[in-house]
């Protein structure tokens, strides 16, 4: 029965200094989880996300993050992340190392990680700059001698994800736009989904994955959990509030006051949305 | 503009791995106009999006809902992408050099960067896995640089390079300027761009967009853009 309280689980499974991955794809992103690292003030935490945004930044504002394993770190069609920027150009809370992949890379690394490979393989970072400024090398393919690059699998300490909802025994269900948080789920050490619903029965979904309940550590209920991101079948992406935080972020003491105001002073992801004001919601 | 030549590239049927912005005006008009066709990949792992809306995001839900499959993102980039699948692949960045090889990683040294970017992304895969790279960038002499601060994909694809201003093609693997858009000249171009631009023999002057165009890019407006 792994249902839990959001808070103890993060308490109880996530080490400082643990290399610790949230997944989500744009869809499903685990803010609610994310908030509870930095209420309990996690530190030196190794993040990994193909595409760290929102959460991401305020992690790393918040001084949880000693390095960022990542493909594309960004505010999705609305710019750059200034608290990743700060972190990276000015040391700002502290200094931050990059693990910089494609998302090829990232993929590859993660499904290496979930069928418990030490690397994966594919036809990738050829030409660019990047190669001499991350952890990749290149293998031949002992059958036709194919230059290809093999990528070290993505082990987490602990694989964080949200989805749409989990039964009582703590199976989970996601559907729509599913991301790689199976693979995140499947390669890391300890896991916890927080899920929009539980219910008695999960009924079947078309296009679906359901993660069994003995791969997954602690299964919390975090009703809106993904906000700003969305449910696919609960509500939708809050496009205002990524745009929003632009303003939010470029600024060092805004930044501060707002996390103060909505992550600190709240204690879970209702208190959360209580202070966001009931109108920012979709 | 942009759109509008860009979209006009895109012949009916194609496959086409669609960015956020842009790129993804240009697939929804030719979609909408002259290639009904066209299959719009989004790498969050939609295949086959029929958007009302223009999404902000490449995972927005409606992407999910109106596509004909949704795969996870492994997939989408080791069987559909590295396996050969997709014709068409737009790219963008802060950065282009002569030989269409583009930065959208750092401004200045890598482990000191004066501007760090939000990165590659898909772009190194797609650069290379892809028949054809079009890439979408406004024309300024901070973004077209002689040389560029870090290579971010390689340019062995690309093209065409589709500016507010013109569209350029390789000629013997360097970017030359192959028509203007209406209202510019050759001295702007020139002048937006950091590496001595050749301009082609037959050089051509891009359409004006249509009432056709101009009517379906009236109606793809951004979800919830104020802009």
């Amino acid at each position: 029965m792994p249902e839990a309280l959001l808070s103890d689980a993060v308490r109880d499974l996530v080490h400082d200094g643990d290399t610790v991955a949230l997944e989500g794809f744009t869809h499903l992103i685990p803010h609610a989880a994310g908030h509870e690292l930095i209420r309990h003030r996690k530190r030196e935490l190794t993040l990994v996300r193909m595409t760290p945004d929102v959460i991401h930044d305020q992690l790393i504002g918040a001084g949880c993050a000693r390095k960022l394993i990542f493909s594309w770190g960004g505010n999705p069609g609305v710019g750059s992340l200034h608290r990743l920027r700060d972190a990276v150009e000015h040391a700002w809370p502290r200094p931050l190392e990059l693990e910089e992949h494609s998302h090829a890379g990232m993929a590859t690394a993660y499904a290496a990680g979930a069928a418990h490979l030490p690397f994966g393989v594919l036809r990738g970072y050829r030409g660019g700059d990047l190669s001499a400024h991350t952890r990749v090398a290149t293998i031949a393919c002992p059958f036709t001698g194919e230059e290809l690059a093999a990528v070290p699998a993505h082990r987490p300490d602990v694989g964080i994800v949200h989805a749409q909802r989990a039964d009582r025994k703590g199976n989970v269900q996601l559907w729509g736009i599913v991301g790689v948080q199976k693979e995140a789920v499947l390669a890391s050490a300890r896991t916890i989904v927080t899920v929009e619903e539980i219910v008695d029965e999960l009924e079947p979904r078309a296009g679906a994955i359901v993660l069994p309940c003995w791969v997954i550590d602690a299964v919390c209920l975090a009703p809106r959990g993904a906000h700003p991101s969305y449910a696919h079948g609960y509500y939708d992406r809050d496009n205002d509030f990524y745009r929003a935080w632009d303003a939010i972020s470029r600024d060092r003491d805004r930044f501060l006051a707002w996390m103060q105001r909505h992550v600190f002073e709240t204690t879970d992801v209702a208190e959360y949305h209580k202070s966001l004001g009931e109108t920012v919601l979709a | 503009m942009m759109a509008v030549a860009a979209s006009r590239r895109l012949a009916d049927g194609v496959v086409c791995f669609v960015g956020i912005g842009l790129p993804s005006l240009a697939a929804n008009l030719a979609r909408r106009t002259h290639a009904p066709d066209c299959v719009l990949v989004y790498e969050s792992g939609t295949i086959g999006s029929k958007p009302e809306e223009l999404p902000l995001s490449i995972g927005d839900g409606e992407l999910a809902e109106t596509a004909d499959a949704v795969v996870s993102v492994p997939e989408m980039f080791a069987y559909w992408l590295q396996g050969g699948r997709i014709d068409v692949g737009f790219l963008s960045a802060a950065q282009i050099d002569a030989r269409g090889n583009l930065n959208s990683t750092v401004i200045g040294p890598y482990d000191k960067p004066l501007v760090r970017l939000p990165g590659g992304g898909g772009a190194p895969e797609i650069a290379t896995s892809v028949r054809d790279v079009f890439v979408m960038l406004r024309h300024s002499q901070r973004a077209f640089v002689s040389a560029l601060d870090f290579i971010t994909s390689v340019g062995e694809n690309v093209r065409v390079v589709v500016t507010d201003l013109a569209i350029l093609e390789p000629v013997d693997g360097e970017l030359t300027l192959v028509a203007l858009h209406p209202g510019a000249t050759v001295e702007e171009a020139r002048a937006a761009t950091g590496w001595e631009l050749r301009v082609a023999d037959d050089l051509s002057e891009t359409e004006p967009p249509t009432t056709a165009e101009l009517t379906v890019l009236r109606t793809l407006r951004t979800k919830g853009a104020a802009a």
